[in-house]
């Protein structure tokens, strides 16, 4: 059975670890951060300049200029600090920022994103810092439905549309599978059940090979908003 | 040096053709006083630095909506129809840069510094033209500083010597904006007669040329 898109969140969510400093992109990663543990330290940096992002805040507690990048009303967490925009950014090109999470139209076998112009009409790039985390972070993990609204493959030879960065992507989750990029392309770490390799081939741009102990994809029930 | 003005007095020497370096971030930190007093001065052909363009019917939006800007750079043209709209339609001039090497380009406009070396952009249409150098086993692209006439910024607290205190994530683009443009402009919610107790301040006052209380 194929994840929903909030189960894609949970499942790349358990993959932070503990003392992490993580970017979440704007769009379906920043609800990884609903998905931590509780118990973890993990500082979530928004690009905005907040260091220490906390849970969402209550409508009656919530200010309008204590946001995040998707301009949603925060908390901050203990410790946190805000800094500028440059300084936010300083701090992501310097290398200080050990995971980002961003949603993706295509990554290709040798990690190349393309995730800020889709190339549609009526609708404006959306560039924002996705160019600047995907360039810097130490990793760059993407969130993504495996293919297109009309079933074209999503993980491909080399992306069609406009890049964001090269080289640069180490992880993909999809509804369908967790596939690492490697030196030799897609490596398929977990895989749905039901699900064939053959099918998951067909649903892919390029060729996969599988781990030697890749393992079900599986995540809690997690019910989409209205 | 006392520096506080009125709104109308802030703008009324800005000319057609001024290039604006705007603060703010999605909705938090822009200077909408400041720039409804711009459009009501009727000041036109205005390129402007910012990182988006304001909401439809909101803060820059109102700018563009009534066609006085003629230039955008930004890094972020998304859910602002009428922004799209003239984008799309090449009414409207428009330079698209990296959020990060946005805001660096203005850091360096206003610290003396007229290019540098960045990862961000390295093999995407963004750098396309742009010089490349390699240092070490990574390759740069070549960034031009930016500079403006005149800073538009909004912050919470100001003294009359013009020294500024942000509310929370209000600061985003607003220190850089103020150091790269030539005359600064901060509207504020609150004046303090007093001279702000240094450990609090986060743009010096000699960044601020003007100061607008708003209500």
């Amino acid at each position: 059975m194929s994840l929903n898109r909030l189960q894609i969140t949970w499942r790349a969510a358990q993959d932070i670890t503990d003392g992490q400093v993580v970017n979440l992109g704007i769009g379906l990663p920043v609800h990884c951060s609903d998905y931590l543990r509780p118990e973890m330290d993990v500082i979530l940096q928004s690009e905005n300049g907040v260091i220490g992002v906390g849970p969402l805040a209550a409508k009656d507690k919530a200010d309008a200029d204590l946001v995040d990048a998707g301009s949603r009303r925060i908390t901050l967490r203990p410790g946190a600090s805000i800094v500028d925009s440059s300084w936010s950014f300083a701090m992501i090109r310097g290398g200080h920022i050990d995971v980002t999470i961003l949603g993706a139209f295509e990554v290709a076998a040798n990690g190349d994103l393309a995730n800020w112009d889709m190339r549609v009409p009526n609708r404006g790039p959306l560039v924002g810092g996705a160019m600047d985390l995907a360039a810097s972070a130490r990793h760059v993990w993407v969130i993504m439905e495996h293919t297109t609204r009309k079933g074209g493959p999503r993980l491909l030879e080399k992306c069609a549309l406009p890049l964001t960065a090269v080289r640069c992507v180490s992880r993909v989750y999809t509804d369908l599978a967790v596939v690492d990029i490697t030196p030799q392309g897609f490596l398929v770490r977990e895989m749905v059940d039901g699900m064939s390799r053959d099918e998951l081939q067909a649903k892919s741009g390029a060729p996969l090979s599988f781990a030697a102990d890749c393992k079900a994809l599986t995540a809690p029930p997690i019910a989409l908003p209205e | 040096m006392d520096k506080v003005v009125s709104a109308a007095e802030a703008v009324a020497d800005i000319p057609d053709g001024a290039s604006l370096a705007v603060g703010g971030f999605g909705l938090c930190g822009i200077p909408s006083t400041l720039i409804a007093a711009l459009l009501a001065r009727g000041a036109t052909d205005l390129r402007v630095v910012s990182n988006n363009c304001g909401v439809d019917g909101w803060g820059l939006g109102l700018l563009l909506e009534a066609g006085r800007i003629t230039r955008m750079t930004s890094s972020y043209v998304g859910e602002n129809k009428e922004f799209a709209r003239q984008y799309l339609a090449g009414e409207l001039e428009v330079e698209l840069t990296p959020q990060g090497t946005l805001a660096e380009r203005l850091r360096a406009g206003g610290a003396g510094i007229p290019a540098f070396y960045t990862p961000v952009g390295f093999g995407t249409e963004l750098a396309a033209g742009k010089e490349v150098r390699r240092f070490g086993d990574r390759d740069f692209v070549l960034e031009h500083a930016i500079s403006g006439d005149l800073a538009l910024v909004r912050a919470d607290v100001a003294d009359r010597t013009g020294n500024l205190v942000f509310h929370y994530a209000q600061m985003n683009f607003g220190p850089v904006m103020a150091t790269a443009a030539k005359l600064a402009v901060a509207e504020v919610r609150e004046i303090s007669d007093e001279p702000l107790p240094h450990g609090r301040v986060q743009l010096p006052g000699v960044y601020v040329d003007r100061v607008v209380a708003v209500s």
